[in-house]
C-alpha cells in the first residue's frame, strides 16, 4: 500500500489516521494536552473530505454518549480526551462495553489525581486496563510509543473495536501527543454506506425494516440468570482477545540477564538505558508492551525464565508492576521505578535504580 | 330474540373499529394501572404508523419508569444512561440525518441528571423530538422528589412536603427550553382524558413531522400522573393533577413555528 510521509504531532497523526481509516464521527470536548485532535479534524473540513461528522460536545459526558448513539448505529466513531475528561466518560464507556459496541477513545494522559498537571503521565494504567467504570469489563488498550504508532493505532483500534464489538482505548501521554516526528500514513479508506453497515453489522440501529426483528441496544438485563450469561459471554470474549491480540516489542532480549519493562514514553527512555547498560557490560533487555490489555503475560513469563530480575519503569506510582508480578508469579525479583506528577524519568536514574534494586538487590 | 355476537364475530375485520398499532409489540406493559406511560407510548406508536416511518425511526429509552420502553416499541431502540438520551440521540441523528429520532424521558432523567444534555441538544437545534413525561416524582426508585415536584408535595425524600428553602424550586424545563433559539416547537400536553389524548397525539405528530424541516428540536412535555408514587387511586391522581399540576405547568403550545 502506498504510504504518505509527513512531519506531525502525535495528536495530529491520530486524527489524520482516523479520518483515513474511514471514521464516521468525532465527538469531543477540549482539554489539554490533546485539544489538537479536534482542532486538526475541524481544520481538515472532514465533512467535505470524507463526509465525516465532527461535533464539539458540551462535556465529556455528552461526547461519550454521542459515541454510544453513533456506535449503536454501526458507525465508526471516536473521541479523544485527557485523564480528567476520561474519568467523566467512564459511565458511558461502561455502557458501551456492556452493550458490546465498537468505538475508539484516545486518552492523552496527564498527571493526576484530580486536576493534577497537564504534563505527561502514565497514571491511568489501572483505569485503562482494569475496566475503569463500573462492572466487569475490559477495554482493549493500545500504548503508542511514537507518532507513527499514534497513527497506526487509530487504524488498528478501529479494526479491533469492530472485530470484537468492544471499545478500544489508545493510552498515549502528553509527550507522545505533543512531539513531532516523521509519520507514514495509510491511503484513505472509504467510509461505509448505510447499506454496507446493514449488511456487515446486522445489529446496528438503522431503522427496523420488515425483513428483520427490531434491534435493541442496551446494557440492561434485570433477570440475574440472563445477566450472568451476558457477563459470561463478555468474559469469553476477553479470553479470546487475550489469546489473539497481544502485541509487544522485545529489544536486546536474546541474551539479556536483566529486563526492563516499560511502555509509551518511558519505553523510549528505557531504550537509551539498555544502550548505556550494555556499554557498561550489563546484559540488559527491554520488553515493551504495545497492548496494555491484553497484557503480554506469556512474554513476561518466558523472559522471567531467562533473566535474573525485572524492573518496571513507569510514569506513575507503580501500576503495571502488579501485572508483571502476576505473570512472573514469584520466580524472580520484580521491582518498580518511576516518577510521577508529570515528570519523565531520566535514563541515568533508571540505570541507577536498576543497579540498586535489581542487580545489587 | 336478537342473535348474540360471538367473540369470533366481533374479531371479524369488518367489525373492528379500533386495534392496537403494529408499532407496539405484544409485550405486556410493566406500568402501574392508571399510569399515563401506556397511553403516551400508544400515541407515539400510532403517529409512527400513520406516518409510515417505522423503518426510518430510532427511539431512545431513558432511565426511570420507562427504562424498558424498548420492549414496547417495535422499532430500533437504544437504551441510554440516566439523563444522556439527548446526547445519544445527537450521535444517532448526526450520523443518520435522514432518520427520525426521538427520546422518551421522565422528569428526573431530563430535568435533573440530564439537564446539561437536554439544554445543549435544544440549544444546538438538533433535529430530533424529545418527549418529556412529567409526573413530578421519581417513580421507578420508589417515589422520591423530582426536579418538578411541586412546593409542599410529599415524596419519600420530602415526607413533610417539598420545602423550597431547603430543596429549591420546581423546574419549568419546558418554558426554559422554549427560550433557546434551537427549539422549533415546544408544547405541554396531557393524556388524562380522550380529548387531551387526541390533542397530545396531534402535537407529537407535528413534533416528529417537523424533523423533516430541519429547523430545530421539537419538545413535547406531557404532564402525567403517578398514582403509585402519589399514593392515590388513578381517579384521585388525575383529579389532583388537574387541580395542582396544571396551574403550575399550564397546558398548551409555548413556542410554535413562525413559518407554519
Amino acid at each position: 500500500m502506498k504510504r504518505e510521509l509527513r512531519l506531525m504531532k502525535g495528536n495530529e497523526a491520530v486524527a489524520e489516521a482516523a479520518i483515513r481509516a474511514g471514521c464516521d464521527g468525532y465527538f469531543g470536548y477540549p482539554i489539554t494536552p490533546q485539544s489538537e485532535v479536534m482542532e486538526y479534524i475541524t481544520a481538515e473540513k472532514p465533512e467535505e473530505r470524507t463526509g465525516m461528522v465532527v461535533l464539539q460536545a458540551e462535556s465529556e459526558v455528552a461526547s461519550i454518549n454521542m459515541l454510544y448513539g453513533g456506535a449503536g448505529a454501526g458507525k465508526k466513531v471516536m473521541t479523544s480526551s485527557s485523564s480528567p475528561g476520561i474519568s467523566l466518560m467512564q459511565e458511558g464507556i461502561s455502557y458501551i462495553a456492556g452493550a458490546e459496541l465498537p468505538c475508539l477513545i484516545v486518552n492523552v494522559v496527564r498527571g493526576g489525581p484530580g486536576l493534577g498537571t497537564i504534563q505527561p503521565s502514565q497514571a491511568d494504567y489501572f483505569q485503562s486496563t482494569k475496566g475503569g467504570g463500573h462492572g466487569d469489563y475490559k477495554l482493549i488498550t493500545l500504548a503508542p510509543a511514537s507518532v507513527q504508532e499514534m497513527a497506526d493505532h487509530a487504524t488498528l483500534g478501529f479494526k479491533l473495536a469492530f472485530k470484537y464489538r468492544n471499545p478500544v482505548m489508545i493510552q498515549s501521554d502528553g509527550a507522545i501527543g505533543q512531539m513531532m516526528e516523521k509519520v507514514e500514513l495509510d491511503e484513505q479508506e472509504e467510509r461505509l454506506t448505510d447499506d454496507q453497515i446493514k449488511e456487515q453489522y446486522p445489529w446496528a440501529t438503522l431503522g427496523k425494516t420488515p425483513d428483520r426483528e427490531r434491534n435493541i441496544i442496551t446494557s440492561l438485563e434485570l433477570d440475574p440468570a440472563k445477566q450472568e450469561q451476558i457477563n459470561l459471554k463478555l468474559q469469553k470474549k476477553y479470553r479470546e482477545i487475550e489469546k489473539n491480540e497481544v502485541l509487544s516489542e522485545e529489544i536486546e532480549c536474546d541474551d539479556a540477564e536483566y529486563l526492563l519493562v516499560a511502555f509509551g514514553t518511558s519505553s523510549r527512555i528505557c531504550q537509551k538505558v539498555v544502550k548505556m547498560a550494555r556499554d557498561e557490560g550489563i546484559k540488559l533487555g527491554l520488553l515493551r508492551p504495545i497492548t496494555l490489555y491484553p497484557f503480554p503475560v506469556k512474554e513476561v513469563a518466558r523472559l522471567a525464565g531467562q533473566v535474573k530480575g525485572i524492573l518496571s519503569v513507569e510514569m506513575n506510582a507503580g501500576q503495571m508492576v502488579e501485572d508483571i508480578r502476576l505473570a512472573v508469579n514469584g520466580k524472580i525479583p520484580v521491582e518498580y521505578f518511576g516518577r510521577f506528577g508529570g515528570i519523565i524519568p531520566s535514563s541515568t536514574e533508571v540505570l541507577e535504580a536498576l543497579k540498586q534494586k535489581i542487580i545489587g538487590g | 330474540m336478537a342473535e348474540q355476537l360471538t367473540k369470533e364475530d366481533i374479531r371479524k375485520e369488518a367489525n373492528i373499529v379500533y386495534k392496537k398499532t403494529e408499532v407496539l409489540t405484544d409485550n405486556v406493559l410493566h406500568y402501574c394501572p392508571g399510569c399515563g406511560h401506556g397511553t403516551i407510548h400508544r400515541i407515539i406508536a400510532e403517529v409512527i404508523e400513520e406516518m409510515d416511518i417505522q423503518s426510518e425511526t430510532i427511539g431512545i429509552a431513558p432511565v426511570g419508569c420507562s427504562v424498558l420502553a424498548y420492549n414496547y416499541f417495535d422499532l430500533d431502540m437504544h437504551e441510554a444512561a440516566h439523563g444522556r438520551a439527548p446526547a445519544v440521540a445527537t450521535g444517532i441523528k448526526r450520523l443518520l440525518p435522514n432518520k427520525y429520532v426521538f427520546t422518551y424521558q421522565g422528569d428526573g432523567d431530563l430535568a435533573a441528571i440530564g439537564t446539561a444534555e437536554t439544554i445543549h441538544a435544544c440549544n444546538r437545534g438538533e433535529n430530533i423530538t424529545i418527549i418529556f413525561v412529567n409526573n413530578g416524582i421519581y417513580g421507578m426508585t420508589g417515589g422520591q422528589m423530582a426536579p418538578t415536584t411541586l412546593e409542599g408535595m410529599k415524596s419519600s425524600t420530602t415526607p413533610y412536603g417539598r420545602n423550597i428553602k431547603q430543596m429549591g424550586n420546581p423546574l419549568k424545563m419546558t418554558e426554559l427550553v422554549a427560550q433557546l433559539p434551537g427549539t422549533y416547537f415546544v408544547t405541554r400536553q396531557a393524556v388524562h382524558t380522550p380529548a387531551y389524548v387526541r390533542k397530545a397525539k396531534k402535537a407529537i405528530k407535528k413534533a416528529i413531522q417537523y424533523q423533516e424541516r430541519e429547523k430545530g428540536l421539537s419538545f413535547v412535555e406531557v404532564v402525567s400522573n403517578c398514582n403509585s408514587g402519589w399514593k392515590m387511586t388513578p381517579v384521585q391522581a388525575n383529579k389532583w393533577m388537574e387541580e395542582n399540576m396544571f396551574p403550575f405547568y399550564p397546558l398548551g403550545d409555548i413556542k410554535v413555528p413562525e413559518d407554519k
